[in-house]
This record gives C-alpha cells, structure tokens and sequence, in this order.
C-alpha cells in the first residue's frame, strides 16, 4: 500500500515537470506584462521627441481623462458595430454550412474541396487581406470598373469615403476571413450529438426545420457560447483590418476607429500611462461584456 | 515509414528555415559574434571575387581623406535606405566597399545601418541609441546619422547632434549652401547642426499637351503666367475643368507648397495655431474638390498615380527633380514621362520636397573624419557636379546649380529636353524654412487626414478640425489647444 502510493507520488512529478514550461512562459509573458500594465497605468509616462516625461505617479488621473473625454465610448460603439455587421452573417452562413455538412441524408460529394475553401481565407494574415481590399475598392480599381462596365453606377464610388461603406466592407472582411474557423467549430459540436435522436426524430415525423431547431440548436448551445464569447472578444480587439484598410487614421471622421486602433495612437508619444489606463478599460469592458453573454445563455439554459 | 520520413523532411526543412533566418538578419544589425562572422565571411568572399575593381578604388587616391589619427577604428552610420551608401559609394574619393553593409576608408571600416523608416522604425532605432551613445562601447559609438527635414529639429533640438562647428566646419566653407537647407537643422539657439548635399526645391510639373491645348503654349514662361499666384491657378483649374482635365491628381499635390510659405510655426508656446496660409489650402482645396477640379486621394497610391499617365488627364503635379527623374513611371510605355511630355515651372509659391541630411552624433569617437565626410558629400564642388550629373540630385551648392543652368548641354528627356536647372535653382533662393518647428510631421500628416473628412462632405471644418486636435494631443500629450 505504501508503496503503491509512493509510486503515484513519483508519477506526479512528471506531471508538474511537464507544466513547467507553460507556468514559466505564462509567468514571464502574461503575468508580468498583465501586472505591470496596471501599475504602468497610474503615472505619467511619455515620451515627446527626445524628451522623457515622467514617470511621475498620478493616481487615477489618467482613467479620469480617458473617461470624462468621451471618446471611449465612441469608439466602442464603432468597435461593435463593425463586429455585429461581420458576425451576423457569419454566425448564420457558419450553421448553415455546419448543418448541411453534418446532414448524412445529403451525402454531399467533396466536402473536404468545400471544407478546406472555406477555410482558406483565414490562413491569410489580415493586413494583406486588408490590402487586398484596399486595392479592389479604390476609387479606380477593379470593382468600381467593373460596376462602371456594367452601367450600374456612372462614376466611380469612393468606398473609403463613407461612414456605411467602410464600416461594411470592414465587416465583410472579418466575415469572410472567420466563417470558415466557425463553420469547423460547430461541425465539431454538431457531429457530437447523438444521431439516434436524430433517427427518433425522423421516425416521428419531424421536418428538417424541426429538427434543427428542436434537436440541434439546444444540443449545440455549450459550442454556441463558446463561438459567441470567442468572437466577441476577437471583435473588441479588431485591429490589424481597419488599421491596414483606412491607413490608421479610422476614416471617415473617425467612424471605423476601434479601441485597439485608439491605444495605438498613444504609442506614438510612448504614452504608457494612457495605454496602460486604456487597456485596463478595455480588459473590464471585455470581462462585463463576456459574462454578460455568459449568464444570459446560462439563463436561458434553465 | 512513410510518417517517418514525413517528420524528418519537416523537421529538416524548420531547421533551416531557422538558420536561414539568422544568415539573413546580419544584413541588418550586426552586432552578435554569429553575424559578425557571416559578415567577415561574406566579405572576403566578395574581396576575392573583385580583386580588380577593389585595387583600382583603393590606388585611386590612397588617403584622400583624413581619417584623424588615434581615432576609432569603427565608423558608423545610421540612415533608412541605400541612397546616402551609394552616394559615398560612387563619389567620396579613397572609400572602398568591403561588403553590402561595410566598407573601408583609409584602415577605418566603414559600417552601414539601415533601419527602414516604416511605421517609424528608424526614429524609434534612433531614440533608443543616440542618447546613449557617449556611453557606447568605441566600435558600437554612431558617428554619423541621416535625418529628413520633416523630423530633423527633434534631433536637432537635443543634445544627440553635434554642432557643425564643433566639428571644426566654418561658416565660409558652406557658404555655397542655400539658406533653406541650414535653416531646417538649425537649433533653436542658432547652432548649424547638419548639411546636406541636396537642395530638393521643386516646381510645378505640367502636362505639355494639355498646356498646349487649353493655355495655347507649352512654354514654361507662359504656364507660369497662368499659375502664377494662387488667384491665377484657381481660375486655370476651372479652364482645364471645361476642358475635361484635373489640375491636380489630389488636393495632397499643393499642400507643401502652402505648407512651406506660412508666417509662423505649427507650435507656438506650446499651443497649436493654424497658419492663415494653411487655413487658405484648405478653403482653396474644398472650392476645387466641390467643382470637381481635383480628388482626395493620398499621394502615392494608385488612383493617384493615374496622372502620370495620358488616360489619367490631370494637368499638374508639384515635385522635385527626383519626382520627375525617379518617381513618373517613365520606365513605362505610354506614359507621359515616357514621352517627354512634361514641362517644369515654378508655380504659385517656392518650396521644397525631400532632401536628406547628415548629422554628426555627439560622443562619435571618430570626429574628425565625420567632419570630412560631411565637407566633402556637400561641399566639394567636383564631387557635387558628379552627383548631379550621374545621379540627377538637384545638389545643394548655387555655383554648381548655375553652372548647369547655363549648360545648354544639359537637357532631361522627360521634361522634353528643358534644363530643369533654371527653374529648380530659382525655385531653391525662394524657400524659406525658418518656420519649421519640432512637430512638423506629426502635424502635417494629421492635418492633411483630418481635412480629407472635411473634403469628402463627411464633416464641417469645424469638425475636421476637431479630429485635427484630438489627434495632436494623442501624438503629443505635452501640447494643448487653443
């Protein structure tokens, strides 16, 4: 007895052995950092030129500048217009596809063509799929030729321009890009439920719309969630897209600015008293918007 | 077996994908052993190769320049591309290419560090090193750094730059320079801290047919008339509107040229003040994007480049020599360049584009032959009438821009065989820097993305410049408004 237990002891160790790495690494690149952004956020820390200013300890004044400006909010709001235009239609296409898919009575052919296609567009980095765009929607590129070509409008449209256009094709970017990521995540929970209840079901009478709705949505809520509160918090931190397409500046006036874009800009002057200070904000905002989601899928569970 | 032999192909080729990276990275930095010794490696690889190329550099005329004796045996220089290298490359006398990051002058080996200037990397690299250089070890120690003026007073304004004075460089041996060129690296207590060899002043670069047609000539004193002041270019704009042309590809083309002319700095006691000449872009610029008469787009992307071509009908750009000889696409079959179809004129205003300057960096252990080097580059009249010849620099010394002015010899192919040199030489006495302030790029760059909103109807000027100053106080937490 004692010795059997000496040997799961021994045992053990390997298992603390292996942990090592990942304590060490998340130690030095996540607690620290994490820890020393907030301390970073109570001084006044910037550099202007050449000249150093600071760090001189502020107290809360830069949470209070941030939040008595305005802006925050602003650009929140942009932050979650732009990830709401990108993640209702990918939400949709993604059960949609997953669905049929994971539908045996369909026997689709090349599923495997399809399911690496639509995958595809993720494996491009983001800045380079933003210059795509960039290039394609240029008041003399390709698409506004085309739509000439084709006498739908009489002169070129300036896509950069508008507030609805920009914030779209932004939104259309992180679509397409993250479908396909989402698509393989629900077919994963999809191919998990039990296929005799789907067998049960059909033996009952149920439609094709009855069963997803009745059978595979309930079944597939712990993945949605999952799915949901993964892509919210990508969408808080939309950066690399909206940086690329509108060059930094958030154009038009401002409207396709996200919070990351926002902080930045502070890191022109070095700022790291407001960074810090923004980014604290922005790890509250994302905690309170996550269990937000969380609880009301919960409740809605019970 | 065959997952065997899978694994081992992966793991065969990220090892040398591994390797291949660190080889690569001695291009930059180098300051690790490994590179270092790929650096030796490569460099004698490339001795032997050009025996004869290298002998004939190095008998050309053995110690040409003073090295100063007992000095550092190091010289390094920081720049953001290979223009400054293969000036000194081709022109400085006794220099001798090692390798493509080293060379040699006299037994001081030359190494070259280039950090390019995107998304600020090479002001970024500058402010970690040069307030510490006095404390650098001797070979490490930057003794020579390039700027541009857009950002060159925030070294100058600091301790980082040595004066040209204390260099032992004297007011006659520059007096050739233009006044402009000194202006833009002088500190705010009246030290001359940088030269440069090139004097980018520029002009108004039209469209020979398009002038024939709607101004009748394509005689540069003629196109002058019609642009003479801002009045006379808006009124030719609406001409070559009825006409079915563009004056200019963006409203971007004619900012510097107000940008340059204005009464007083960006930043004035700490406070941001907006220049009437700046106000009057912007007033001017709406009248002509709401007529039609010009676009928004941003220099150097596509839809701005369409000009350089006949199909693109825009009428002018405003630019420098290197715009017209590096930058119209006259490579291209079909394009204007190409044709010769441009003409030069002065424009509405003097004013200048580009330019790059060399600065010496306080704690160089090697000051003696940073002040040669920087004599000889922008000074020595052979060597200026060389650069401008082999590399088409507008240099930086009136008695060489004169000099080609008055040589009928001298024709470029792209402006249909017209001396660029009487406009350009004009055009440099007429630029006026003494208005330059730290903040420059920060606030020329936001100004000009502020205002686009305003342009596109997607804001008031008052909204504009709302985002304006809101985007000044992020870039610089120490200025305020109003």
């Amino acid at each position: 007895m004692k010795q059997k237990k000496s040997r799961v002891v021994r045992y053990n160790k390997w298992g603390y052995i292996f942990l090592i790495p990942f304590v060490a690494v998340y130690l030095i690149f996540q607690l620290t950092p994490l820890v020393s952004t907030i301390w970073n956020s109570f001084f006044e820390n910037y550099r202007s030129g050449l000249k150093q200013i600071g760090p001189n300890f502020i107290g809360l004044a830069n949470y209070a500048k941030i939040l008595s400006s305005g802006e925050l909010w602003r650009y929140a709001g942009n932050t979650m217009i732009m990830w709401i235009i990108g993640f209702v239609p990918q939400i949709f296409f993604s059960l949609l596809l997953a669905a049929w898919f994971t539908d045996p009575s369909l026997r689709l052919k090349g599923q495997r063509f399809f399911k690496t296609v639509i995958y595809l567009p993720n494996l491009i980095m983001a800045s380079a799929f933003a210059m795509l765009f960039f290039t394609l929607f240029a008041d003399s590129g390709p698409v506004n030729s085309i739509l000439i070509n084709l006498h739908l409008i009489a002169k070129p449209y300036k896509w950069m321009s508008h507030v609805a256009s920009t914030r779209n094709l932004i939104g259309l970017m992180n679509f397409v890009m993250w479908f396909g990521n989402t698509t393989i995540l629900l077919m994963a929970g999809m191919m998990g439920i039990d296929q005799s209840l789907y067998e049960a079901a059909e033996v009952d009478g149920a439609t094709s719309t009855q069963i997803f709705f009745r059978i595979t949505l309930p079944l597939l809520r712990p993945i949605l969630v999952y799915v949901l509160i993964t892509s919210l918090i990508g969408g808080l931190q939309m950066f690399d897209v909206p940086q690329i397409l509108t060059n930094g500046t958030g154009d038009p006036m401002r409207s396709t600015l996200s919070m990351i874009m926002w902080l930045n800009k502070h890191l022109y002057s070095k700022n790291y008293g407001m960074g810090g200070a923004l980014s604290v904000l922005l790890f509250i905002i994302t905690a309170v918007l996550s269990i937000i989601v969380f609880k009301f899928t919960q409740e809605r569970n019970s | 077996m065959k997952k065997r032999l899978l694994s081992i192909v992966l793991g065969v080729a990220m090892t040398t994908g591994l390797l291949a990276g660190c080889g690569s990275s001695s291009d930059g930095a180098a300051t690790s052993t490994a590179s270092l010794a790929a650096e030796a490696a490569t460099s004698t690889v490339e001795e032997t190769s050009t025996p004869a190329e290298a002998d004939s550099v190095g008998e050309a005329n053995p110690g040409d320049i003073d090295t100063g004796d007992g000095e550092g045996k190091v010289f390094n220089i920081q720049a953001w591309n290979e223009e400054f290298k293969s000036r000194i490359e081709d022109h400085l006398p006794g220099y001798q290419k090692v390798s493509a990051t080293e060379g040699k002058i006299g037994d001081v080996t030359v190494k070259w560090t280039i950090t390019p200037s995107d998304d600020n990397a090479y002001q970024n690299n500058l402010d970690t090193v040069l307030p510490e250089n006095e404390n650098a070890s001797a070979d490490d120690k930057v003794d020579l750094f390039l700027m541009e003026a857009d950002y060159a007073l925030k070294y100058v304004n600091s301790d980082v730059t040595m004066s040209v004075k204390d260099l032992g460089i004297t007011d006659d041996q520059i007096a050739d320079q233009y006044q402009y060129t000194k202006d833009i690296v002088t500190d705010s207590d009246g030290n001359l801290k940088g030269l440069s060899w090139q004097a980018c002043s520029a002009g108004l670069i039209y469209n020979r047919d398009i002038a024939k047609e709607v101004l009748g000539s394509d005689d540069p004193e003629t196109v002058q008339a019609a642009v003479k002041d801002w009045d006379s270019y808006n009124a030719t704009a609406k001409k070559l509107k009825d006409a079915g042309y563009f004056i200019t590809s963006s409203v971007n083309d004619s900012y510097r040229v107000y940008s340059n002319n204005v009464s007083g700095p960006w930043v004035q006691d700490n406070k941001v003040v907006i220049d009437p000449n700046i106000k009057k872009w912007v007033d001017d610029s709406k009248a002509l994007v709401d007529a039609g008469e010009t676009n928004t787009y941003e220099l150097w992307s596509d839809d701005w480049n369409k000009g350089f071509f006949p199909e693109g009908k825009v009428f002018c750009y405003f630019g420098p020599a290197w715009l017209i000889n590096f930058s119209m696409q006259a490579d291209q079959e079909g394009s204007v360049a190409n044709q010769g179809k441009w003409g030069l004129c002065e424009g509405p205003q003097g004013f200048y584009w580009g330019g790059s300057w060399i600065a010496a960096a306080t704690g160089t252990d090697n000051p003696t032959l940073a002040k040669n080097i920087m004599l000889t580059m922008t000074t020595d009249k052979d060597v200026l009438k060389d650069i401008a010849v082999k590399d088409s620099d507008c240099v930086n010394s009136k008695t060489v821009l004169s000099d080609l002015a008055n040589d009928s010899s001298f024709k470029n192919e792209i402006l249909g065989g017209q001396n660029p040199y009487k406009q350009l030489a004009a055009g440099a006495e007429k630029v006026d820097m003494s208005n330059i302030s730290d903040y420059d790029q920060g606030c020329n760059e936001e100004f000009q993305n502020a205002m686009k909103n305003y342009f596109d109807g997607n804001g008031s000027y008052e909204d504009a410049l709302a985002q304006f100053k809101t985007a000044i106080t992020e870039k610089y937490p120490d200025i305020t408004m109003d």
